[in-house]
């Protein structure tokens, strides 16, 4: 008789003896640590993402110019690979004689500050939908849907470009306005978590103890929504930047005197043919963040996945 | 089947009605209409002969149920910038846009369903990586600056194709990629995932057991599997790429409803912008439910 | 006369995070045409595996190694894509164990059949010869079931259909992979029949794998049971049913009651203990955790195949030193550990 409990507590211990190897378990938190050190994306990502965010924080340390001075005896200066470029300003001056490299440096922070800002709108928003809908089911389900499905049939950019030219292109108004229209992808992921947590046992279990709703909401669901919320709230952080480069581009984003990535394209572009560089900077810089982003996002997702990496 | 059909498009016209009152209240929403069409130099009985002629002194609701009612029988206004009916103007510019996006989605199609299939074939290798690459960088580069890279390279300096206006069928290849490039990444990886799970489904177990040749397997038995969530997203792109084509045609300066929505944007052309909003996602609407049919006509167990 | 299929020495590696894994440990088998091999043994001892392999099926990352798998002569290993095409499905057929997934939900039945026969067999591929071969194997209505698709028939209703597609593909071998685990126990026996008819008719050779014993007895000509990835007794099927060696295999038919034998209050026959993970190499029998007979000499070293007088093969120490076993009594209580 002994034999059967002895084989039957450990099951995952092999017959000794028999066998050689033996396998740890890791905690869900160490095996993703482990995960992430060893994703290439999460590296790659990861070290572009804190190399742009760092030299954008520490921008007047990078360079010591200001953006908004004009200089228009050196107007379209090209940039230090030139033969003609000088150290005075590495990157070259635009057409205002305005430094580049500054205006690349403060302009990624108007990028990535409307970024930030329109996420944490758009989660708001997209949460208190997806948890309700999720959560509540039935009519509260119905009714988020079809709201849903209302702002998915509105073309997302013309909207914008709409809502901006009549609103006001204010800095606050971008935000809402960009916020205020991304968050359908986090109304979709959390609902569809929310749904398939509500059907578990611990959330059964705390509404059996007699645990209040909110209290469900905040001590049992938003932990366990927190993972996949993570995911997609990076990756739409790249699309709201996409999206603000290309109202800023079209004239209906950032204003000057302020700029951003997407504006200095849009003034570089009568400029392209003998200019190049003037789009090229720009260009890489924005793709080069939006990659970093995309990259950090998709490792976090093969991360944070039960079964990793399909 | 028929009830299906029928719900989908109930909940559809229900959709686009809460669309058009949308629609209709942003553009009313900022300042008074009239003033923007009087121009600047309008006296104030000139700004009052024009609100009263475009019934822009009725209560809001009445405004927006005159103009459901006009577009419902077919009159889409009147632009008063270009001082022509909406209607026609329209019917003139779509078929640019509508080519566009047949073009931009065959193109995206045409590119991300091989890769992704070649990618699921042979998971983790270089040419997988190959794959994923592309698919990322696509998702990374805003239309935009896209079509400016396409301008340069193969406009400017290699000279093969045109970089603006509409003309030919030549001129559409540019920006059909510009356009396309930004769908590819979600329809590629939609085709790996699906691939690389049917390919490990029993029948495509059988299919391999029996012998059968590659396309048999990997296409009759795999690929039309995974095809079917692809069919529904590549009709959403297509959706998108109506109202995303502002920005190529503005870049590209050809003559669709994009360029037109955004020229009319900047002259406040009241009319033509809410018939365009309305067109698009009417036109997205439409396409929704055909996904949603062409879904349930290639998989029999959908057809409740 | 060379068997049909002829498999010596196979063994199956997995590499993976947590080590080398070895489902099948060295594997000897062979059918002759007209002959039924059944392959016994519980979930995980390998023998889906082996039979998997024996068509070149195995997952992209499995490492397959053997001394032969010739069938006919030919030797399947390392075979190109070109020419398993021209063996798979016309000369070795496999039916599957889940009738419900094996066929594809998309294309009606006479469809997919037709898609394989018109492969391999062309001239049998018209819809006369596809209706009386299911009617052949007991299908009524044929034309009608030929239209419809594989959701809207039952299972065994598909099992047959699969059965009269491999069969249209007129293989010399058939590979029957559990092919009654997901039926009814009616419909098994059923199933069962057929196969051991169709064979009595065609002579074509089966290798019928699964994990009851109750299943193999009165069609199987030979018995392999598989144990940890190893062939742990083989030999003729009523010496094995009527006399097992193996302590294995004595477990095995322990659990089974004997109607009319096993005594109302008599507790059934288990096996004590879990298959173990085939991880690593070995360095004692395999079975040793598990043994009521286990003795100092079974930790030793791994234990080989020994050949008995009357043809047949135990991996059995014990057994292999001649040390007298207890011959086995059907309904006989089970030792304690």
């Amino acid at each position: 008789m002994s034999a059967i409990v002895d084989q039957g507590t450990d099951m995952a211990a092999p017959a000794a003896g028999a066998l050689e190897a033996r396998h740890r378990v890791l905690s869900p938190g160490r095996l993703a640590i482990r995960r992430a050190v060893s994703h290439s994306g999460f590296w790659l990502g990861g070290v572009t993402l804190a190399v742009i965010l760092i030299a954008i924080i520490f921008a007047p340390l990078v360079t010591g110019a200001d953006p908004s001075t004009q200089d228009l005896s050196l107007r379209l200066a090209p940039p230090i690979w030139h033969a003609e470029g000088a150290w005075a300003h590495p990157l070259g001056t635009d057409h205002l004689g305005r430094d580049y490299l500054a205006l690349l440096l403060y302009g990624g922070r108007i990028s990535l500050l409307i970024g930030v800002l329109t996420i944490l709108i758009s989660t708001l928003i997209g949460v208190t939908l997806g948890v309700a809908a999720g959560y509540f089911g039935g009519t509260v389900d119905l009714v988020v849907n079809f709201i849903l499905t209302v702002r998915l049939t509105l073309p997302v950019v013309l909207v914008a470009l709409v809502a901006v030219a009549v609103l006001g292109q204010s800095l606050p108004l971008l935000v809402l306005v960009i916020g205020g229209l991304m968050w359908d992808r986090l109304v979709i992921v959390t609902r569809a978590t929310t749904q398939q947590l509500a059907a578990r046992d611990f959330i059964i279990a705390a509404r059996a103890l007699g645990a209040s709703t909110p209290r469900i909401f905040l001590r049992e669901l938003l932990p366990n929504i927190t993972a996949p919320l993570i995911v997609v709230c990076t990756l739409e952080l790249a699309r709201a930047i996409l999206l603000e480069s290309t109202l800023s581009f079209l004239g209906l984003g950032v204003l000057p005197p302020l700029t951003s990535w997407g504006l200095m394209i849009a003034e570089a572009k009568s400029q392209f043919l003998f200019r190049p560089w003037l789009i090229a900077i720009p260009g890489v810089a924005l793709a080069a963040l939006v990659l970093a982003i995309n990259l950090l996002g998709d490792a976090l997702r093969d991360i944070t996945s039960p079964d990793g990496k399909a | 089947m028929l009830v299906f059909i029928a719900k989908r498009l109930g909940v559809t016209a229900l959709v686009l009605l809460v669309t058009s009152i949308l629609s209709f209240s942003l553009v009313h929403l900022a300042g008074d209409p009239a003033v923007a069409m009087a121009g600047e130099r309008a006296t104030p009985e000139q700004i009052e002969s024009i609100r009263r002629i475009y019934g822009f002194d009725r209560p809001f609701h009445l405004q927006y149920l005159q103009w459901i009612g006009d577009v419902l029988q077919g009159d889409l206004g009147r632009s008063t910038y270009l001082k022509e009916d909406v209607a026609p103007v329209l019917a003139k510019h779509l078929p640019v846009t509508a080519t566009l996006g047949v073009f931009a989605l065959l193109f995206a199609l045409a590119l991300s369903v091989p890769l992704g299939v070649v990618a699921a074939l042979r998971p983790n290798s270089l040419i997988d990586r190959a794959a994923l690459v592309i698919s990322v960088t696509g998702q990374s580069m805003p239309s935009f600056l896209s079509a400016i890279a396409l301008i340069f390279v193969f406009g400017v300096m290699l000279r093969w194709l045109p970089i603006s206006g509409n003309a030919t069928l030549a001129h559409y290849v540019l920006p059909a990629v510009a356009l396309g490039y930004y769908a590819s990444p979600a329809i590629m990886r939609l085709t790996r995932s699906g691939m690389i799970e049917v390919m490990q489904s029993d029948h495509v177990k059988t299919a391999r057991a029996y012998g059968l040749s590659a396309w048999q397997t990997i296409v009759r038995h795999g690929l039309r599997h995974a095809i079917i969530p692809v069919v529904a997203v590549a009709t959403v792109q297509f959706g998108y790429m109506l109202g995303g084509s502002v920005v190529i045609e503005a870049v590209f300066s050809m003559d669709g409803i994009g360029n037109l929505a955004w020229l009319s944007i900047r002259r406040y052309d009241v009319e033509v912008i809410q018939a365009i909003l309305l067109i698009v996602a009417a036109t997205y609407a439409v396409l929704a439910l055909l996904g949603d049919l062409l879904n349930a006509a290639l998989d029999p167990r959908i057809r409740v | 006369m060379a068997p049909l299929l002829d498999v010596r020495g196979l063994k199956i590696s997995i590499p993976t995070h947590g080590g080398l894994l070895n489902p099948v440990r060295g594997v000897d088998l062979s059918v002759d045409r007209g002959e039924t091999l059944a392959i016994v043994g519980e979930s995980g001892c390998g023998k889906s595996m082996t039979a998997q392999a024996i068509l070149g099926l195995l997952p992209r990352n499995a490492r397959l190694s053997a001394e032969r798998v010739a069938f006919d002569g030919q030797s399947l290993i390392g075979l190109p894509i070109r020419q398993w095409r021209k063996i798979r499905g016309r000369r070795i057929a496999m039916i599957f164990q889940d009738p419900m997934t094996a066929f594809d939900p998309c294309y009606r039945m006479g469809d997919q059949m037709a898609e394989i026969v018109r492969w391999h067999r062309p001239a049998s591929a018209n819809p006369r010869a596809i209706a009386d071969m299911l009617a052949r194997v007991g299908i009524s209505a044929p034309d009608e079931r030929l239209g419809q698709y594989p959701h809207q028939l039952s299972g065994g209703l598909r099992q047959r259909m699969m059965i009269a597609t491999a069969l249209l593909c007129q293989p010399d071998l058939i590979i029957a992979d559990e092919p009654t685990t997901a039926l009814d126990v009616t419909i098994q026996a059923q199933i069962l029949k057929l196969l051991a008819d169709l064979q009595a008719e065609t002579s074509v050779g089966l290798v019928l794998i699964t994990h009851d014993l109750g299943v193999v007895a009165g069609i199987a000509d030979r018995i392999a049971v598989m144990y940890g990835g190893e062939v742990v007794e083989a030999g003729a099927a009523e010496a094995i049913l009527g006399a097992p060696r193996h302590p294995y295999t004595q477990g095995l038919l322990d659990c089974i009651p004997t109607p009319g034998e096993t005594g109302r209050r008599a507790a059934l026959g288990y096996i004590p203990g879990v298959v173990p993970r085939p991880l690593g190499e070995l360095t004692a029998c395999n079975f040793l955790e598990r043994c009521a007979r286990a003795e100092a000499v079974c930790r030793q070293r791994p234990v080989a195949l020994s050949g008995l007088p009357d043809g047949r093969a135990v991996r059995c120490r014990l057994v292999a030193d001649g040390r007298a076993l207890a011959i086995h009594e059907p309904g006989r209580e089970a030792q304690p550990a």
